[in-house]
């Protein structure tokens, strides 16, 4: 993974002592809440219904042993013994005392970390597959060009006020695991017929009120211009996009008015006019971050592990992932048991998966947008010592991709924004399907809970999703179904009017039994769904 | 009744205009009539709390209870976390909230 180098370190450094200068004028009355604001929500620190919150960046989701212990004796140490990993592959501290920020910051960045840019109208902490480098079916591993462009973001001067926030994922393979198309920017690494690299490059996308799929403005981007047109997709951005109303402010509905064609043909003659500018970095650039990203040593093992063991066999097959090293597979660490808190971890639950990954994964994790954490290489050899350690302390539930692996947001618990509470839905979700034992009988099936229209949990894009919503001051709750985050992009549809807490779990009831009694050979609810449409549904939900 | 809620601006609590002061007690609000503006211009600039701003409640059973559920949550604290709660012994104290 990438470490930083000397000016990496002194500029988070000096962020560290600029926001402790920031933070005392405030406590001292020299500086107003308005002109604070902005100054610390540049630093991740947002001020939520409890206390403030803060937000980490971890690029890419990628981070070490060191960087979790820390991120664990940060829990204890300044909030109240846990953390929330986020859909966007961050942690987020809800308990955070503004006294205390800047010393919490000074620890972050003694381990290479830090909170710049994962709030405000900037370029946030760029998202990838967090399979990236372990998957069997990727091209290369792209956090190299995840890492080049998120050193083009961090702190770039013509990019630190925008119209509004700006996403940007980066994959490449064929399957898609970072909901690319739902982002500002979504970048695929592809090879061309001659066999060269570029990138794909999809603009437009979001979720939020009004959720867009990013068209493709251009096929192939050579590598060597990748920064160069991002330059340009991000310039005329921030020229036209819409500074007077935030709720058309993102890029999607720039794009969108515009027309692809029109926004592209901007983009292209800006980029023609910055091709000469020097903005790119020269490729030599990127072949020295690649060597940070190298394979670790692998070694040849066992390509099967014994199965007898039922609960560990179901576990081998829910949560790992095929490796490109065929002694190897990607471990799913699952931070959704039954009635939990999905993406919650306590501090002693970050130490033991520090610990195993330092044990077993090369010191590596991933943070999955799926509110997971991924160990990219452990050894088939390893899996079941693996298996019993993560069983032992709650984080063994054989569920990613079930029904009971849902993305909820924090929801109304916790989020100033929420209309509705999210969690209590996925809780009481996961144990009336555990209960059922209806969850392996169903399979596949992306369930994702919003707790507003801002989509932090990415329910336009669930198989099943909810929305949480105000009725004249009580909660309500829309469901949609047919949604995708995945190469099939799709974007969910409402069934009807809405229902209470318990009317929804209900409603999730009926249409997976719609779905059991519909299904046909090998089809997940998706398949099901967009076979038979929606009618059958609406009829069991309102008949 | 209006009441005043906000947060410490040190801590982030969640806190409620008492009459004389900020408790982290709903329950000790007091209805500030008409001077709730005034209240809040005066312990902002003493920088006594962040963020502040008057909602409905009513009386009820003897405590205080705000008309929006958002602001229910903000008095009690997590539901889902009834030990981060500020009734940690009474694990349907969110039900308080709906």
């Amino acid at each position: 993974m990438y470490l930083y180098d000397s000016y990496d370190q002194a500029m988070v450094d000096a962020r560290v002592e600029e926001f402790r200068d920031q933070a005392q004028r405030r406590l001292e009355g020299r500086i107003t809440e308005e002109q604070f604001r902005p100054l610390r929500l540049m630093n991740g620190l947002y001020l939520q219904l409890h206390a403030y919150m803060l937000r980490v960046a971890i690029p890419y989701g990628t981070l070490n042993s060191r960087q979790m212990h820390m991120l664990a004796d940060i829990a204890d140490k300044y909030d109240r013994g846990y953390g929330h990993f986020t859909t966007r592959q961050n942690i987020q501290y809800n308990w955070i005392k503004l006294e205390e920020t800047a010393d919490l910051l000074a620890d972050l960045a003694s381990v290479e970390m830090h909170a710049i840019q994962t709030s405000g109208n900037c370029i946030r902490n760029i998202s990838s597959d967090h399979f990236a480098g372990a998957a069997a079916d990727e091209l290369v591993d792209p956090r190299p060009y995840a890492e080049l462009l998120r050193q083009w973001s961090s702190f770039h001067p013509e990019f630190s006020f925008l119209p509004r926030k700006f996403k940007i994922a980066v994959i490449a393979s064929d399957t898609d695991r970072a909901a690319m198309r739902l982002h500002d920017i979504g970048i695929q690494i592809v090879k061309n017929d001659a066999g060269e690299l570029g990138a794909a490059f999809y603009v437009g996308g979001g979720m939020g009120r009004t959720p867009m799929i990013a068209p493709m403005i251009r096929e192939f981007v050579p590598l060597d211009q990748l920064v160069t047109y991002s330059e340009a997709c991000l310039r005329v951005y921030n020229r036209y996009g819409r500074r007077d109303n935030k709720y058309k402010a993102r890029i999607k509905i720039l794009v969108h008015e515009l027309g692809k064609n029109e926004y592209t043909r901007q983009v292209e003659e800006e980029f023609k006019h910055l091709l000469d500018q020097g903005v790119e970095p020269p490729l030599a650039e990127l072949e020295r971050l690649k060597p940070f990203f190298a394979d670790p040593d692998f070694v040849d093992g066992p390509k099967t592990a014994d199965r007898s063991d039922p609960d560990f066999a179901l576990w081998v097959e829910r949560n790992t992932h095929r490796h490109k090293h065929d002694s190897y597979v990607s471990a799913v660490i699952s931070l959704k048991p039954v009635a939990g808190i999905p993406g919650d971890a306590s501090s002693e639950q970050m130490h033991l998966m520090a610990d195993l990954a330092k044990a077993y994964s090369f010191d590596e994790m991933r943070v999955m947008h799926t509110q997971n954490v991924v160990l990219p290489h452990v050894r088939i050899a390893d899996l079941h010592a693996l298996w019993t350690k993560l069983e032992a302390a709650g984080l063994g539930s054989p569920n990613l991709d079930t029904i009971e692996d849902i993305i909820a947001c924090p929801g109304l618990d916790y989020c100033s924004l929420a209309n509705a509470r999210s969690i209590p839905l996925a809780q009481r979700i996961s144990t009336r399907f555990a209960e059922k034992g209806k969850t392996e009988q169903l399979g596949e099936l992306k369930l994702k809970i919003s707790g507003c229209i801002n989509a932090c949990g990415h329910h336009h894009a669930g198989h099943i999703g909810i929305l949480g919503v105000d009725k004249k001051g009580t909660e309500n709750y829309q469901l949609l179904l047919g949604g995708s985050e995945a190469e099939d992009t799709a974007l969910g549809k409402i069934t009807g009017r809405g229902f209470d807490e318990d009317g929804v779990i209900d409603a999730i009831e009926t249409v997976t039994d719609i779905y059991l009694d519909k299904r046909e050979d090998g089809e997940r609810f998706l398949d099901t769904y967009r076979r038979i449409g929606m009618d059958p549904f609406k009829e069991a939900l309102y008949d | 009744m209006k009441i005043l809620t906000g947060n410490d601006l040190k801590t982030g609590e969640v806190i409620w205009w008492d009459g004389k002061g900020w408790s982290r007690y709903v329950d000790d609000a007091v209805d500030v009539g008409e001077r709730g503006d005034e209240i809040l211009a005066r312990e902002d600039a003493a920088r006594r709390v962040n963020s502040g701003y008057a909602i409905e409640a009513t009386k009820q059973d003897g405590g205080v209870r705000p008309a929006h559920i958002k602001d229910r949550v903000r008095a009690l604290g997590p539901t889902v976390r009834p030990d981060l709660t500020l009734k940690p012994a009474d694990p349907e104290a969110g039900n308080w909230v709906i």
